[in-house]
């Protein structure tokens, strides 16, 4: 790697943290659960680098433990969007408070 | 254009794709969108990435991608909603070591003499945060699970034996550094296993989401130290931005508990014996009664308040729960839940449950609302609570929850109690509240309890 390369990547990370911070400044507790699992989901973005080392491994080795790599990333990606889905699902018929949606209405 | 560009662009896509799907998750209007765009540009990274040059074993690749959407996708369907804390600390793990094993990948595959020093400080970074995350979600899910004991396991000279752990982390770094050697750079991974357990050893139950914040956080940190290491810039941005939100998340949660971050972390360590001496409390005696007597107080009050916990997710009983509250609001009694900041396992996971129950949105209040109405509550019904109803926080400096904000229970004029045991709670102190003149207890499993109590408050 030359010399601008790390710190093109150097300017990408800071830039990153000002971004990851600023993006989610308010947040309602309500959503604290649904928004960890949906980072966490993001974080399987390994996915993409183990796809890399597995595809470029030479030796037994570092075979195995890019397919360990492989699986243990699709685990994280697959199982974080999924869950996180059915976390916010369960939020969807959630009336507004001001304009009461008919499924609230007809409620005893 | 050539395919590098291709791909480069993609990163950028991908990239934009996270950013919206934060800003979406962090609003309840685009929460669920959100985390769609999230994953629609997961998937076209991952699917331009077979078009890496130089990428081969497509069918490896394929088949371990198979085998890990075989283990992920049931996991997350049919986990029951309250295993979800656990299940996200399981997920983040296997993250956390996919970095791990990226990072250590790619320096067995290079000539590590002739990595720079800077490359080497990449590898390490990943490779050490990595594996403490993956271990220390490892014993987070085992104490959720309660396949271990979720208090703090504390004892002698633990301090000195995880500092000497780092130490040693520190110098196998420096190690590795000046001698790049392959038996080296294993012995740190497996030292930082070890700290990621002993890390996670010491943190009570109550505390373990906070924790698993901080390692998703970590986990982010050990994904971007891998894009480092593989030049790849999608990995950069993305890493960089859970590192980043996880880390202002996990502030914002233990902010909900009313402590810092460095007080949960590090507060068993000491504050252990000041909670058994609490506990010296037996042979008092507490007030119970049947479910009739409760229903017939139920049932001919103005205002009850619903304080739900984690033994009411346990018990499944969010729908029982609302068929009583229906009952009572159709024989003209006031009811409103209570909800705790961190009321079930994590911040917002009662909001889920009851939400699955179709609660109505706007019945739930949160503490500081709670709080205002309960001096002209007649009677709050705890359901599986415990550490957030306990006055201790208030009163008690010595006991680990003190400083934390709880529900004011206290100021209705009657406290029914549905407990299955004398057991205290989660975070293993006694609750003051229960031996109070106004406090009665409904013994039985949440279910069975409020079961009992719908059937009576049809018969009054």
């Amino acid at each position: 790697m030359s010399g601008s390369d790390i710190i093109n990547l150097i300017t990408v990370f800071a830039l990153s943290v000002f971004v990851g911070i600023e993006v989610i400044s308010k947040v309602p507790s309500v959503l604290h659960t649904p928004l960890m699992s949906g980072t966490n989901a993001i974080h399987g973005v390994i996915l993409v680098g183990s796809m890399i080392v597995l595809g470029d491994a030479h030796g037994t080795t570092q075979l195995v433990l890019g397919i360990v790599a492989v699986i243990f990333a699709t685990i994280n990606v697959v199982g974080g969007f999924v869950v996180t889905d059915r976390m916010l699902e369960m939020f969807k018929q959630k009336p507004e408070p001001k304009k009461p949606s008919s499924d609230a209405g007809d409620r005893p | 254009m050539k395919t590098e560009t291709v791909l480069r662009i993609v990163d950028l896509f991908a990239a934009i794709c996270f950013i919206l799907a934060l800003k979406g998750l962090s609003n309840p209007k685009g929460a669920r969108r959100g985390n769609i765009i999230g994953a629609f540009g997961m998937a076209v990274a991952i699917g331009f990435n077979f078009a890496t040059p130089g990428l081969h074993r497509f069918a490896i690749i394929l088949i371990a991608m198979a085998i890990g959407t075989a283990i992920g996708v049931p996991i997350a369907r049919y986990v029951k909603m309250t295993a979800v804390p656990q299940m996200v600390a399981g997920f983040n793990g296997v993250g956390g070591g996919a970095a791990a094993l990226v990072a250590m990948s790619d320096f067995l595959q290079s000539h590590p003499q002739q990595l720079a020093v800077y490359q080497i400080i990449e590898v390490l970074f990943g490779v050490i945060v990595g594996s403490v995350s993956f271990s220390g979600s490892i014993i987070a899910f085992a104490k959720l699970q309660e396949l271990m004991t979720g208090r703090p396991i504390t004892y002698p000279g633990q301090k000195v034996i995880n500092g000497t752990v780092f130490a040693a982390i520190i110098a196998g770094g420096a190690w590795v550094c000046v001698a790049p050697h392959t038996g080296v750079i294993v012995g740190v991974a497996v030292l930082s296993l070890v700290f990621g357990a002993a890390f996670v050893l010491p943190i009570g139950g109550a505390d373990v989401p906070v924790l698993i914040s901080l390692l998703n956080s970590f986990t982010g940190l050990a994904v971007a130290a891998s894009g480092f290491v593989l030049h790849s810039v999608l990995l950069v941005v993305a890493g960089t931005l859970v590192g980043a939100s996880g880390t202002l998340l996990t502030r914002m949660m233990s902010q909900a508990m009313g402590r810092s971050l460095a007080n949960i972390l590090f507060s068993a360590f000491g504050s252990v014996v000041v909670a058994t001496e609490e506990s010296g409390v037996e042979g008092r005696t507490v007030k119970s009664a049947s479910a009739e007597d409760v229903a017939i107080l139920l049932a001919y009050s103005r205002k009850v308040a619903i304080v739900p916990g984690y033994g009411l997710a346990v018990a499944q009983a969010q729908h029982v729960v609302r068929e009583l509250a229906d009952l009572l609001e159709a024989r003209g009694v006031e009811v409103f839940y209570a909800i705790h900041p961190v009321a079930g396992r994590m911040p917002g996971h009662m909001n889920v449950l009851l939400a699955e129950a179709n609660v109505p949105y706007d019945q739930l209040l949160e503490m500081e609302q709670a709080n205002a109405a309960f001096p002209t509550t007649d009677v709050a019904l705890v359901i599986g609570a415990n550490d957030v109803v306990n006055p201790a926080a208030k009163s008690s400096p010595g006991s680990p929850i003190y400083g934390m904000p709880i529900l004011n229970v206290d100021e209705a004029k009657n406290v029914i109690f549905l407990k299955r045991s004398m057991r205290p709670g989660f975070a293993g102190i006694e609750n003051e509240l229960m031996y109070q003149d106004a406090t009665t207890l409904l013994f039985g499993d949440a279910k069975d309890s409020l079961t009992q109590l719908v059937a009576a408050v049809k018969n009054t």
